[in-house]
């Protein structure tokens, strides 16, 4: 169902070059690298699927002062990976704020009993006061992990954030782990994740993940009967359900899934996943690392695959099952056709309602592409787009999913989001929740494309119902048509940053 | 096939439907390894005792829920009310997506801040170049007329030190040598929210006031609200009152603008706050006066320094806080306080009087920042009610002794405890053993809602879950009012619900209340 469309390439170099302006040189220099228009891939001389190039630099450090909406280490770790991970504790390590501001944020969904034997929407800090900062905080750290097993005795684990202050005093957050993990006998995961390391919350995932690797395999016996159809999840956090959603596709077609990453997730799915057959990867960037090095190791192959939209649904579906050949191609089959009516009905619905909108998505590390179709199977175009804390080999990746002509951001700053989107003027913004008021102050429709707006799951079929119709709500409010008093002109939109 | 197109289920009621309920029960039991479910009811139960309170009371070092946040939050806040402020915050970037990402989602508002984005290698050389080009860029792509600096705790940790790193800037040409870039030290492992925003304020007084003469006293009144998610109601509330009494006055910090800012096409990303020539003439200021003052200790100390009156509230909220306010207002003015505002007053203790039968001996828990629950056990014994619990994770002993001191002031205050220091988890344990009819605090509650079944009345910041509050006020007598009402509504809402059903409890179900 892929649209064949062209976006206005000449527009967007212009307002590439038209931002670039406005920096200092020194800044310019740096910020252009991060901005380009996708080309044609064939004049690229480019072969295959690939539709586009959208070469930019990516995972480089943010200019200071430039507002960037990328966040840190810690985030990566503690509020993607780990976090979501229920039957642990997960401490901030170090000042109070990181745990605050993270606490209960990502709609990480779980079923459990809060406080008792899942702690997901808890916050537990270690809540530095300046005596830790001056004396070290590996004492305290023993004592938090004796204060939890007392008052949480059936957490089935426990993890130790760090926050910038911990590598900077040198604790030896190891060492305690190692010490108090003999002592209660339960598994306790130091991570290194403090917010200055690298420059975006990637470097969190991978030491997240290196961490998986490093304090968490091989450590206990692991007692499972594995099946041919084992399969893990990989990077899916079930956000509003996600993972919910794709898993109930996985098992109709005759997969197993024994373990998801990390939504939902209990330990015991982690320590078992070497043993599953086959690890399917959602979200790419976050996770890559272990994959590969499940690889390596246990030789378990990884496979990606898009679970936004009904033409990758099948086309990823069709991926999965021919990786265990027939008898799950034709359930895969069938599970397609079962859901092909509700598929027809939700286009059916919604398209008329929303062809032909234009939409600008900006992102973390896995949508800025893999929603892109979703748009389209509702005869949405896609503008432009950008990551947060992409690699060089997710925006390879892009090339496969965006048109000739998209405008592409790497990291983009708040006055470069903002030109663009007054440059471009879509019909619909994803983005977060940092971006959504500043959009929609300007009339245009947004959705969160973080945390679903409150809504969700968008994964899967059910959650392509869902997608369908927020997209829909969003655009088509009567809201945006109130904007302007009767009585006035609307105001020249270019003094949007100059107020006053 | 639960989803259809005509009608789409999302996830409250697509997760509930007879296929997931059964995928979710098979995974648990297949893959999840769970305990025992005897083992969960178990814990369960006993975390509801008085044995458990007592352990989780004694805990030293683990912290869980705290009704708190950090230092440069406070600082970001204080500085979005002066005019076309940027706040920067110098260190590790992340901090500041999460400062905005928290204010975007308790205003549903526009939150800038920009960041020095230290890595590693600011880590070991410090972050000087970081501020260098900081601050350039911040200057040219935001049009700011003032950039409130501010720090982050690893900045803190390795001791970066904003006055040389500005006046460094400032030589190596990134703003102006006459632009305005006041600095506030604001370690996240000193104090809270609360403290940031006192020395951010400080902060900027200091570098309009340092070094100039108080002329002689203006006649005008100094404001100080302290960090109020209700800023956008309350600021806008005060300013009637003292327009009424035709005052002369400037707020020294004021987001009520920045933080509401109208939809007609245009984003503004600097609305409203103090006008920087407001904030020189404040220096000669009859008097500065906090409404919040463990927001503001150090601010009205050098307030004093540079010889102006002071005077500090606890948030004036309800009947008596709002007169001592209104009436130090008109003494040091020496404006009457109008008819009209008699009126008010008279009007907010009709409706009290006329709900006194439903509030006159219910019992509370109230959290939050220390003048809030101040302000709001002082509301409450007004009302007849009694502040069973009063908790503030940021409270200190000085805010210990002055609870004592009001709570001793009423016979309504004499079972209240007082919970300084203490988090959350503290006060699940406190609803379970010494329970309560209502629950006041912000949208972190709900857990204790959903725990303990004590209703939750969101008045304090943050309210994620819960539109529109903060556009309301709480102070002056008005804000009484909504305090009120809230109340109420909350108080009739319970008993409908628990006399509602039908051939069973509803002969209590009454139409007039």
């Amino acid at each position: 169902m892929s649209l064949e469309y062209e976006n206005d390439g000449a527009l967007h170099a212009k307002l590439i070059e038209e931002v670039l302006s406005q920096y200092p040189d020194k800044a310019a220099k740096r910020r252009k690298k991060h901005l380009n228009v996708a080309k044609s891939g064939e004049e690229a001389g480019d072969e295959g699927e690939v539709l586009s190039e959208c070469e930019v630099k990516s995972n480089i450090k943010s200019i200071p002062g430039v507002m960037t909406i990328r966040g840190c280490a810690y985030a990566g770790s503690k509020g993607v990976v780990w976090g979501p991970v229920k039957d642990m504790v997960h401490i901030s390590h170090g000042p109070v704020g990181c745990g605050h501001y993270s606490w209960s944020q990502r709609r990480n969904y779980y079923v459990g009993t809060t406080g008792i034997d899942t702690f997901g929407t808890m916050q537990f800090t270690s809540d530095f006061q300046e005596k830790d900062i001056v004396f070290g905080g590996d004492k305290k750290l023993e004592q938090i992990i004796d204060e939890i097993e007392e008052l949480f005795p059936l957490n089935n684990g426990i993890t130790v954030q760090s926050e910038c202050p911990i590598g900077l005093i040198g604790d030896d957050t190891e060492a305690v782990s190692r010490k108090k993990a003999k002592e209660i006998e339960k598994t306790i995961v130091p991570v290194r994740c403090e917010g200055f390391r690298g420059v975006s919350q990637s470097l969190g995932h991978h030491i997240a993940n290196d961490a998986i690797r490093d304090w968490v395999f091989e450590k206990r016996d692991v007692e499972f009967e594995s099946g041919p159809y084992d399969v893990n999840v990989v990077g899916d956090y079930n956000i509003g359900g996600d993972a919910w959603a794709s898993r109930i596709l996985l098992e109709e077609i005759g997969l197993r899934v024994v373990g998801n990453w990390s939504g939902d997730a209990t330990l015991a799915e982690i320590e078992r996943a070497p043993k599953a057959k086959l690890n399917l990867i959602h979200c790419y960037r976050s996770m890559n690392y272990i994959c590969r090095h499940m690889e390596e190791k246990y030789g378990i192959a990884w496979m990606e695959y898009n679970f936004f939209g009904p033409s990758q649904i099948e086309a990823s579906l069709r991926k999965i099952a021919k990786h265990f050949g027939s008898e799950i191609e034709e359930k895969t089959e069938k599970v397609i056709a079962k859901y092909r009516p509700l598929v027809d009905a939700v286009i059916a619905k919604y398209r008329p309602r929303l062809e032909g909108n234009t939409v600008m998505l900006y992102v973390g590390g896995l949508r800025p592409r893999h929603v892109i179709t979703a748009y389209e199977d509702l005869g949405m175009v896609i503008v432009g787009t950008g990551y947060e804390f992409a690699h060089n080999d997710d925006y390879q990746r892009t090339a496969h999913y965006v048109k000739n002509g998209t405008l592409i951001y790497d990291d983009v700053t708040g006055y470069e989001l903002e030109k663009f989107i007054e440059g471009v003027r879509p019909n619909l913004v994803g983005s977060g929740i940092k971006e959504k008021y500043p959009v929609q102050k300007m009339g245009i429709p947004f959705r969160q494309m973080h945390s679903w707006d409150y809504s969700g799951p968008y994964h899967g079929y059910d959650g392509f119902a869902v997608f369908a119709r927020d997209v829909d709500l969003a655009i088509n409010n009567p809201v945006w048509g109130l904007f302007e008093a009767p009585w006035k002109c609307r105001p020249s939109r270019g003094r949007a940053m100059a107020a006053e | 096939m639960p989803q259809s197109a005509e009608k789409i289920l999302d996830h409250a009621p697509l997760f509930r439907e007879p296929e997931y309920r059964q995928m979710l029960a098979e995974k648990k039991l297949n893959f999840e390894c769970p305990h025992q479910d005897q083992a969960v009811t178990d814990q369960h139960e006993f975390t509801k005792t008085w044995e458990y309170r007592e352990k989780s009371l004694a805990r030293e070092a683990l912290v869980i829920n705290p009704a708190k946040a950090c230092q440069p939050l406070g600082a970001v806040f204080a500085a979005a009310g002066f005019e076309r402020t940027m706040p920067f915050v110098h260190g590790s970037q992340g901090c500041v997506a999460y400062y905005r990402s928290h204010l975007s989602r308790h205003f549903k508002e526009p939150a800038s801040a920009v960041s020095s984005s230290m890595t590693e290698d600011a880590a070991v050389f410090g972050g000087l170049k970081n501020m260098v080009d900081g601050l350039a860029n911040t200057y040219k792509l935001y049009d700011p007329k003032m950039i409130a600096v501010s720090t982050t705790c690893m900045a803190e940790v390795i001791g970066d030190d904003l006055r040389s790193f500005i006046e460094n800037a400032k030589e190596e040409g990134s703003v102006p040598r006459d632009f305005d870039v006041p600095f506030a030290h604001t370690p996240a492992f000193v104090g809270s929210h609360v403290d940031g925003y006192d020395g951010t304020v400080k902060g900027i007084l200091e570098h309009f006031w340092k070094g100039k003469q108080r002329t002689e006293a203006s006649g005008t009144i100094n404001i100080i609200p302290g960090f109020d998610g209700f800023c956008v109601g309350n600021n806008r509330e005060l300013k009637r009152l003292l327009d009424l009494m035709g005052v002369s006055y400037t707020f020294i910090q004021d987001a009520s603008d920045q933080f509401d800012t109208p939809s007609d096409g245009e984003y503004r990303m600097y609305d409203g706050g103090t006008k920087i020539q407001d904030v020189r003439n404040a220096l000669n200021a009859e008097a500065t006066l906090s409404l919040q003052h463990y927001n503001t200790r150090k601010t009205l100390l050098y307030c004093e320094e540079v010889g102006q009156a002071t005077a500090a509230f606890h948030y004036p909220l309800g009947v008596q806080a709002t007169d001592e306010f209104l009436v130090k207002v008109s003494a040091i003015s020496d404006k009457e306080i109008p008819e009209a505002i008699r009126l008010e007053r008279g009007r907010l203790v009709d409706a009290m009087a006329d709900s006194q039968s439903w509030l006159h001996g219910k019992k509370y828990a109230i959290y939050g920042d220390p003048d809030f629950v101040y302000a709001m056990a002082r509301f409450i014994m007004e009302t007849g009610g009694e502040p069973t619990h009063c908790l503030a994770t940021n409270g200190t002993p000085a805010w210990e002794a002055e609870m004592k001191e009001l709570l001793a002031s009423s016979p309504f205050g004499k079972d209240a405890q007082i919970w300084a220091g203490k988090d959350l988890w503290a006060m699940r344990s406190l609803l379970f053993t010494e329970p309560v009819d209502l629950l006041i605090g912000n949208s972190y509650g709900k857990y204790l809602e959903r725990d303990t079944g004590t209703p939750l009345i969101r008045l304090m910041f943050p309210i994620f879950d819960r539109h529109h509050h903060h556009r309301f006020a709480l102070m002056g007598y008005q804000g009484g009012l909504r305090v009120l009402t809230t109340i109420l509504d909350k108080i009739f809402d319970k008993l409908d619900r628990e006399t509602s059903k039908t051939g069973v409890t509803d002969y209590s179900y009454d139409l007039t209340r």
